[in-house]
Order: structure tokens, then sequence, then C-alpha cells
């Protein structure tokens, strides 16, 4: 019966109205303002779920596809359709709207309607681009989502949120320009701006490598990438909780979603030809940040941090797969490395976004975010301390969550293309574990440090609510991740037979 | 009975126990965690029990199945499952059994504590984490048992999370593992990468593709590839079984509570990688240099760590490091391919071990968690079933003949002599003079505590008295198996064939690693073992190290002070710890943080933001201000330049 229905659009378009009700409803009433956006929050999650229960696990094609004819002009299509890489980061991205507006309830008291319709349109545009089959529409959503993050950070944020705003704008700007001229180079090359027109479109390896840094840039700092990543600890610690979950949990997502949208499928040979670039940052970002997180004061940096670490798992396990095919052995392993970056994606959204409201949910008490004013936490927040000792030991891979799962398979199949590419990132094991823990002994156990941690009061039922909510997703994942991993299947092995081939 | 629900219930009683004592723990109080907790474990306990007798008595079939998939990914199977077979069924009796006792004793112990539910709900959780990891038929469900148990020692070392010790205790505990999980993990990716696997007995079967095979990690430098994915998992037993250099970590977890001291961190959790190394032996055994570098570092670990237990003060302490040089002998087991002595070893160890560590909880109960053994001496006229539990335990540890230590350790050092692998002439010295420094820290210890004059102060002294029942019962039933044990199961588990009675061989020993077979040739049964002990060297340097101990700490004591000042050098070494503290601390953890400050400061802020980013910006801003020069407002200005552009784009496109 789903399959009648335009369910992609139903979902790109329901939050988005939902923010302008919101938005319309005004500060008059905040509480009803808050009522509103909780309901549609959950009236599209429930409505992405029949994404996965209908989902079709025999084909790598596109389902839930929409097509009509847009701007005939430049042949511009409004072209939804999910695959099995864009529909878990779907799934995703509603549930942590979900969160997002729960977390927020009465902790933000100034306009609330304009943070709660923030949030909602930003999940209209995120669902957007995830299911964008047309580069035109997926640029346009790529563009969109970033404005009312801006503007979240804007006025919401701390107090150097204007350099934090203006530099992530800078970042990202310059990648989004590179991004267009690509896409339409593509455009004049193929006549059309459907996605899978430039997948089959025959490139010499210049043209290739040409556009290839183009996605890259813009990429790249959307993961972000050592060297590109400096914007994000920046705009992490400026913004207000809810714009570090959805920056840390979804929009990184984006660059690593475009990498097996666009650079893998577009670019193979280019992709080939410059995967030791990309493993170079890769590996940089898990050791290279993994020393600088263990020396932040503030925990949100180091959260931060660490999720550029993590993400670093993400463009590993996507580029190593060039060196695992290159091989003498066997091609075993590329896709173990594929869906192992896929699944560190889906993790880190989780585990990122759970720290992130650890944190929040301190820094409303305590409204600070140094390391060195807390100690002893566990004292007078037990519940809150078992949390997030939880959350630190999924950040650090515990097997049993699911921050163990993506990073297993990345470091297991990394080792079918060499032994030090999975030694460099199997340090992570040792690394992660060391800033996180160091962080925990520092924020969460010891004597009680001083009066604020004193007169800390333990979180209440709304707090738990979101925070045990995650606990289940993070576990669930983490002791059984076949469901998630089974819907990527046919789309991973189609992919990989795709960039097998060479285009030249 | 359907064997395959008790596998699944034997791990999910003590689940379930944990559970409830952990979530519900405020609502059923003290008594109702206890309860559930304890009889969780009990269950567990019992049918392990039944487990062992359905392997051993009615000769049941190995049980390999999986319990659930996991996950699917490239055709890998990742499983959750169970391969039931002697070693198992033995391991699952030996953690089931421990863990009930210590339940019980943790009644006493922790009765006064805030904690008390956390800390029951954690050791259940324990006794489930380990259950899983011996039981596992996979890879991959050795590394979840494998950092679980880490979890849970890290949480029970930080029990006391106000202590500062404490808190430092337990990160340096899962830091340090972490460096030896990190060498299993690529371990299992060597596997993995060659035979495609994570089963056990699929990857046993493809063994030999890593044989043949070699790997290049240095450029020019061939590599076995066998040898490497044995290593590298050696590295991993390394870290859970406190082996040097990796064995920094045990000492300091004593900052947890007693009852956890004798469970994780001495019977159970660190002989994990003895365990782990025995399952394996299929691949070890093709591995003469992996089993060298086992045997060297096993030897190492047990003299080298015995003499600072000579020089400690903490009764705790003493112990964890008799644990260490103890798994040392059991590493040295394993490296002579005797590695169901090495197992052996750990079933005894464990009962004797457990049994020390709660007497020495007996003791610090009675001291008012006094633990250092300068201000104890002559508790004996006090604590008279304590007195003899220890003195049992101990004789057991020194493997006095006829107690169960005394068959565990000679069969290790008749075959660590019997061994003829690279480093065996090493080990053998090793062990062999680990004996005596066995016995002189294990009765230097006890005669100080026990015997001697009274150094506590007197209002301790007035309170002293024996433990109650709830204390001491687990501490007897401890003691029993800390004698007979040995007896009663040397023919069958060492020379009866228990590892290779089922349809696949538990162990497997090449027959060019001779070592055990040796041993079993001179064996005749359990009496003459024991009357061949009485005539051994081992049990002339055992009394040589009782007898040392008597002279100098009870007889004249003077003597321990002036060979302290005499040998000030070796005394300081000892007691540094020959500077591995030092070392880690200056170097791992201080060079990280060092580091880390100089990329954050140097690569991120200066050269990324300071450099790149805002000198990108400073010189979008320099040449701005070199166009807005052009922008002057006037128009013939602006026409010219029009018109000098025209004339450009017409040169190019008539010349280009």
């Amino acid at each position: 019966m789903y399959s009648e229905w335009p369910l992609l659009s139903v979902l790109i378009w329901t939050p988005i109205i939902g923010g302008i009700l919101v938005l319309l409803a005004g500060d008059r009433d905040p509480s009803g303002a808050r009522k509103i956006a909780l309901l549609f929050s959950i009236v599209t999650f429930l409505l992405t779920l029949p994404l996965y229960t209908q989902f079709n696990t025999d084909t790598h094609l596109m389902q839930f596809v929409e097509r009509h004819s847009w701007i005939d002009a430049f042949n511009i299509e409004y072209f939804v359709g999910v695959d099995g890489i864009s529909m878990p980061l779907i799934l995703l991205t509603s549930f942590m709207t979900v969160i997002v507006v729960i977390s927020a309830w009465d902790i933000i008291e100034y306009r609330v309607s304009q943070y709660m319709a923030a949030f909602l349109i930003m999940e209209g545009f995120m669902i957007g681009t995830f299911s964008s089959l047309d580069a035109i529409l997926f640029y346009i959503f790529f563009e969109s989502m970033l404005i009312p993050m801006f503007l979240v950070i804007d006025i919401w944020g701390g107090a150097n949120r204007i350099y934090a705003t203006f530099k992530f704008f800078l970042y990202t700007f310059i990648g989004s320009v590179l991004l267009l001229v690509a896409l339409i180079y593509l455009y004049t090359q193929s006549g059309s701006f459907a996605i899978f027109d430039f997948h089959h479109l025959r490139l010499t390896l210049t043209e290739q490598i040409l556009i290839f840094l183009a996605f890259l840039v813009a990429f790249a700092v959307k993961v972000p990438m050592w060297p590109v990543h400096t914007w994000l600890p920046d705009a992490h610690v400026e913004a207000p909780t809810g714009g570090s979950v959805i920056l840390a949990a979804i929009m990184l997502k984006m660059g690593g979603y475009g990498f097996l949208r666009f650079s893998l499928p577009i670019t193979p040979d280019a992709s080939a030809e410059l995967d030791w670039l990309i493993i170079t940052m890769s590996l940089t970002a898990v050791v290279y940040i993994g020393f600088v997180a263990l020396v932040q004061q503030d925990m949100k940096k180091l959260i931060a941090y660490s999720s550029i670490a993590h993400m670093g798992f993400v463009t590993l396990g996507f580029f190593v797969v060039f060196r695992i095919m290159d091989g003498d052995n066997d091609a075993q392993g590329s896709v173990l490395a594929l869906e192992g970056g896929m699944v560190q994606m889906i993790s880190h959204g989780f585990i990122s976004g759970a720290m992130f409201l650890c944190v929040g949910v301190v820094y409303d008490r305590m409204h600070s975010r140094q390391i060195a004013d807390y100690g002893g936490v566990v004292n007078t927040m037990p519940v809150f301390a078992a949390f997030m000792v939880f959350f630190a030991m999924a950040n650090a891979g515990l097997p049993g969550t699911s921050g163990f799962v993506g990073e297993f398979m990345v470091i297991l199949a990394s080792f079918k293309a060499s032994f030090w590419i999975a030694f460099l990132a199997a340090t992570t094991l040792i690394l992660g574990a060391a800033y996180t823990l160091w962080m925990i002994k520092r924020v969460i156990f010891g004597e009680i440090a001083n009066d604020n941690v004193r007169a800390l009061t333990d979180i209440n039922r709304r707090e738990f609510l979101f925070l045990s909510i995650l606990a289940i997703a993070v576990l669930a994942l983490g002791l059984w991740p076949d469901p998630l991993v089974k819907v990527m299947h046919p789309t991973i092995e189609n992919l990989l037979n795709h960039i097998a081939t060479s285009k030249l | 009975m359907n064997m395959e629900s008790v596998y699944l219930a034997i791990p999910l009683a003590s689940l379930f126990g944990a559970i409830v004592a952990g979530f519900f723990g405020k609502q059923i109080g003290r008594v109702g965690s206890h309860l559930v907790a304890i009889s969780g474990v009990g269950i567990s306990t019992l049918l392990s029990l039944i487990v062992l007798k359905d392997v051993v008595i009615d000769g049941a079939a190995i049980y390999n199945q999986s319990v659930y998939t996991w996950m699917i990914s490239d055709g890998i199977r990742f499983e959750i499952g169970f391969l039931i077979d002697s070693l198992t069924a033995l391991m699952m009796v030996v953690v089931s059994s421990v863990s009930l006792m210590v339940h019980i004793y943790t009644i006493g112990y922790m009765e006064d504590d805030d904690g008390y539910q956390r800390f029951f709900s954690y050791i259940a959780l324990f006794t489930f984490s380990m259950l899983m990891l011996v039981m596992s038929n996979n890879f991959l469900q050795l590394f979840f048992g494998w950092e679980a148990v880490g979890l849970i020692s890290y949480l029970l070392i930080g029990f006391w999370f106000k202590r500062e010790t404490a808190i430092y205790a337990n990160l340096k505990a899962f830091l340090v593992n972490r460096v030896g999980d990190f060498g299993f993990l690529l371990g299992i990716a060597v596997i993995l990468g060659y035979t495609g696997s994570l089963d056990y007995y699929e990857v046993f079967d493809r063994a030999d593709a890593m044989v043949t095979a070699t790997i290049q990690v240095i450029p020019g430098l061939d590599w076995s590839v066998i040898s490497l994915a044995c290593i590298l998992l050696f590295v991993g037993a390394m870290g859970k079984s406190a082996q040097v250099p990796l064995h920094v970590w045990l000492p300091d977890s004593m900052e947890g509570p007693t009852p956890i001291s004798a469970l994780i961190h001495a019977a159970t959790m660190v002989t994990a990688g003895i365990f782990m190394v025995a399952r394996m032996s299929p691949l070890f055994e093709l591995s003469e240099t992996a089993l060298s570098v086992v045997l060297v570092i096993g030897a190492t670990t047990a003299f080298f760590m015995g003499l600072i237990g000579i020089v400690q003060n903490d009764i705790k302490r003493v112990i964890a490091y008799s644990t260490l040089s103890q798994l040392g002998y059991m590493t040295v087991a394993l490296g002579a391919s005797a590695y169901s002595a090495a197992i052996f070893h750990l079933m005894t160890h464990a009962f004797f071990k457990a049994l020390l560590f709660l007497a020495a909880g007996s003791v610090i109960i009675a001291m008012h968690h006094e633990q250092d053994i300068r201000k104890m001496g002559g508790l004996k006229k006090y604590m008279p079933i304590t007195y003899w539990v220890f003195l049992i335990g101990s004789l057991s540890l020194i493997g006095f003949p006829g107690f169960a230590g005394f068959f565990s350790k000679d069969a290790i050092i008749e075959a660590t002599h019997n061994a003829d692998i690279p480093g065996a002439g090493y080990a053998y010295i090793m062990v062999l003079v680990g004996v005596f420094i066995t016995a002189f820290y294990s009765f230097r210890l006890f005669f100080l505590v026990f015997h001697g004059e009274e150094r506590m102060d007197a209002h301790t002294r007035e309170h002293l008295h024996e433990t109650r029942p709830v204390v001491t019962v687990p501490l007897i039933l401890l003691a029993i198996p800390s004698v007979i044990i040995g007896w009663i199961t040397i023919e069958s588990v060492l020379f009866g064939g228990y590892f290779t009675s089922g349809a696949r061989d538990a162990i497997t020993i090449l027959e060019s690693h001779g070592a055990m077979a040796a041993v079993a040739e001179t064996f005749h049964g359990p009496a003459r073992f024991v009357a061949h002990g009485f005539s051994g060297l081992p049990l002339y340097l055992a009394t040589a190290g009782v007898f040392s101990a008597w002279y100098i700490y009870l007889k004249n004591p003077s003597i321990a002070e002036t060979a302290k000042q005499k040998f000030s050098f070796l005394y300081r070494l000892l007691d540094q710890k020959y500077y591995f503290d030092r070392f880690n601390e200056i170097f791992f953890a201080g060079g990280s943080r060092g580091i880390g400050q100089v990329l954050w400061r140097l690569g991120d802020a200066l050269l990324i933001d300071g450099l790149l980013v805002n000198g990108s910006a400073k010189l979008v801003g320099w040449f701005s201000g070199i166009v807005r020069q052009v922008q002057t407002g006037y128009l013939n200005h602006y026409a010219f330049t029009m018109i000098l552009g025209l004339i450009l784009l017409l040169g190019w496109a008539v010349l280009g």
C-alpha cells in the first residue's frame, strides 16, 4: 500500500510544514509550540518506519521512487528515491530529530518556536538531501539545511558564536562552490542532472581527477576530514546542545554519504588513483586527532575531536576497498569495509548525539563545559553517571555497543589491504579509550570537587527518557547489527561491482 | 534433558541476577539483591556441574552450535555460539563455582557498603561475561567476552570511586588491557584475512593456509603468517593475563574490594589469556617462534614478579605479585606445549588463590581495613580458622607435595625440563628458582601476619576476633579443593586423555612437542607422583624458602633490615618494581599528552587555523583591498577597463 504513496515527499515536507506551523503559532504559547514540534517529529519518525519495513532487500535498485520534471530547460527533475545507503540515514535523521525536540523541551526558553521550527525544517532538508536523485535537487537541499543550522548557532549559541558560524560558513561554502562547478560540468557532459546518469558517464582520468578533487573538498569539509576539520570543534563549542547533536549525528554524515553517492561511482578511476590520499587523511584523523582529543580541556571540544577520529573510520572504510581489490588476495573484505563505514556512520550518530546530550545535561546545571570545573559528579548524579559511563564506553568502541561494530569491520577489512593500515586504525582502541575514559575519570569519578558539583541534581524524567532511548539504540545495534547490515547488502555489492569497472 | 537450553541457561541465569540486582536493587533491597544474584550464579554453577558430568562421565558429544547470527557481511558469518567440550566444561565449573563462593563471601565483606546492590550486580554480570568468553565457539564472541570482563574489571577496581588511587588504577587497568586488545584484534584480523572465518573449528581446519604463507610487515622481511597471528593473539593474552611488560595494571587493581581481587584478579579473569592460548593450541602448535616467545615471557614474569613480592608490605599486593608469578608459570607451560598442565594449574590456582585472597580479606575485616603487614603479627590465636585455611592456601601455592598446587606446579616444571624449543633452558631455571622465591614471599607473609609479635595498636587488638561464618564457610569450602583437587584429578586431566577424549581434541599437541608426553611416561599414579615429589629438587627449594623466611622474619628480624641496607640498590629496584610504572608514566602517558599538545597547538591552532584558515581570510582581505582600488566610481575608468578586456578577449579568440 505504501508504494502508492509519495512517501518520500511526505517525509520531506511533513517536518517543513510542521516547522512553518510552529513558526506561525509563535512564542505567545511556547508549550503549544513544543507540542506541535513534538507531534510533527514523532509523526515523521513513524512515517519513516515503512521505509524499513517495506524495503525490498533483494534489489539494489532505488525504491520509493518519485520522478517529475521540474525545470525542463536544464532537464532538472524532482527525482527522489532511496536505496540501502540512504534509507538507514533517513531513519537516523528522523529518530534524532525526535530526541532533539525532547531534549530542548524546557531547556530552551528563548524564542522557543523558532528553535523548534529550525530543527523541523532542517529535518526536512536533510531527508531531502539523502533522498535526492537529481544533482540540483540534492545541491539545493544540501545547502538549504545549513541555513537553519547557522541560525541555531547564531541565535542560541555561545559567546564566540559569530566567529564559529563564520568559520563554519567559509569552510562549507568553498566546498559547496566546487561541488556545484563539478555538477554543472557533469551536466554539460551528460545532458541531465540525474545522478545515475553521472554514474554511467564515461570520463577521462584527468576529468575524473578534477571532479574527484572538487567533490573531495566539498565532502571532506563536511565529514570533516583532517586537515579541514578545525571548524567543527569551534562550531560545536558555540552551538546549543540540539545544534551539536544534529551537527554530529546527521550533518557530518552528508560528507560520508556524498563519497558513496558521488565520488566512488562517478569517478571510480580517480578514486582508485587517489585512494592513498584519502587513506592517509583518514588514518591521520584516527591517530593525530586521537592525540589532540587527549589534551582537550573543554568537554565539547573533546567530543568534537573524537567525532573527527571516529569519522576517519568511515572514509577509511570507503577508500580502503580500492587497496583490497588491488591486492593479490581475493577481494573478500571490500563489502566488509564499505558496510563497516556505513555502520560507523549510523552508530556515530547515536553515540556522538548521546555524548553531546550528556554534556548538555550537566551544562544546563553548571553552565560550564570545562573538565576542570567538574569532578565527582557520580556522587550527586548517580543515574546520569551510569548513562555517561555507558556512552563513553560506546565511544571507546566497547563490544556490545554500536561503537564497536563499524570499527571492528573496518579494521578487519583493512588488514586485507595492508597490515599497517589495520595497525594504525586499531590504535583507536587505545587512543579512543584514553581520551574518553580520562575525561570520565576527571568529570564523573572522584570526590565531589566543589560546591557547584555538590549542588547538582540528578537527571529528571525527561532527560532519563531521551538518554535511555539512545542507550537502547546503542545496545541494540551493538548486540545485533544484522538488521541494519542486511538492508545494505544489495546496494553495497552493486556499488562495488560498479566501481570495480573502469570508466576509461 | 535438553542440553541446548541448559547451555543457554548457564550464562543467562547469571545475567538475570545481574540485571535484577542492578536495575531494581533499590526496590528489592540488599537481601533481595544478594539472593537473586546468588541464586542466578548458583543455578549457573549447578548446571555447569551437570555439563561437566555429562562430558566426563557420560561422554557427551562435543556441542558446537550457533545461538544467533550477529551479522553476515561479505559472506563472513559473525555468530554468537557455544562450543562445549572438555576444556569448556572444566572452565565453566571453575568460573561458576569460585564465583559462587565469592558471592556468598561478599555478603559478609561488603555488608556496610553503600554500593552493596551495585556490587552484586557487577559480579553477577562478570560471571555472565566470563562464561560467555569460555563457552564461545568463535573469535567474535571471544573478543566480546574479553572486553566485557575488562569493562567489569574497570568498574570494580574503581568501585570506591571517591578514592583517587582507585580511579587511577581502573583507568590504568583499562588502558593497559586495551594495549593487549589492540594486538588481539589485529591477530583476529590476520586470522580472518587468511582463513576467511571466525569460527574456531573452521579456522583450525584452514590453519595450514597460514603456515605456508608469509607476510612482509616490514618490507623485505618475510614473516610467517602463523607466527604473526599467534604472537598478536598472545599480546592480547599478555594484557589480560598480566605478563611482562603489560603486567603493570594488576598490582594496582588491588584498589578494588577484596572479593573481586579473588574472583577477577586472581582466579578467573586474569586466566582468560591462558585459557585462550590453550584453546588456540591448534594454531600455536604450528609456530615454534610463537611458542618460544610465550615461553620466555612467561618465565620472565614468573621469576621477576615473584621477586617483587618479597618487598611488598601490603597483604593484598604480596598476593597480587604472587598471582603474576603464578600466571607466569601457566604461560611457561603453554610455551612448553604443556597446555593441559597450564589449564590444570589454572584450576588449582583458582581455588587456592581465591582462598588466599578471601582469607586475606578476612584478616582485613578483622584488622578494620588495615592492609599493612608491618602492623599485623600474631593473628593466629585470634583467627584460628583464617589461620589454618591461609596455611593450606600457602602450602598449596608453594607446591608442597600432596597439596593441589604441588601437582600442577610440578607438572609444569617437569614439562619445561623436557621441552626443547628455544628458551626452554632459560625457562627451566626461572621456574625452578621461582619455587624458592614463591616459598619465601608466601611464608614471609604468613609469618608476618599470623606469627611473631603483635604489632597492631591496642584498639585494633581489642576488637580482633574470627570473622563470621558467612566469611569463613566459603573459606573452608575453598580450602577443600585447595588440598584435594590435585590428587583426585591429575590422572585424568593430565594423563588420562581428558582433553583428547572427544570427537575432536580440545587441546592439540604435535608429536614433535613431546614435553607432556615425556612427563606422562614417568607418571605412575598420584601417590608415586607425591613420593617422587618428596625427593625432587623443587621441594628442597621450597623448604629452603620457607626456612629462610622463618629465619629472617621470625627468628632474626634484624637480618631483613641489614639486607635492605646492604643491597639497597636491589631493594630500590624491587621496591620501584623495576621502574616500569615510572617509565610508563613519563614515556607513554606524558609522551602522549606532549604529542597531543604539540599537534593541537602547532598543527591545529598554528598551522591549519593560523596559516591556512585565518591566513586565507587575510589573503582575501589583502586582495580585496587591491581590487577595491579598481572600484573608483568613475565611469571613464570602467569604460577603459571594459575596452581593454574586449581587446584581450578578441586577441585570445583570434590568436588562440
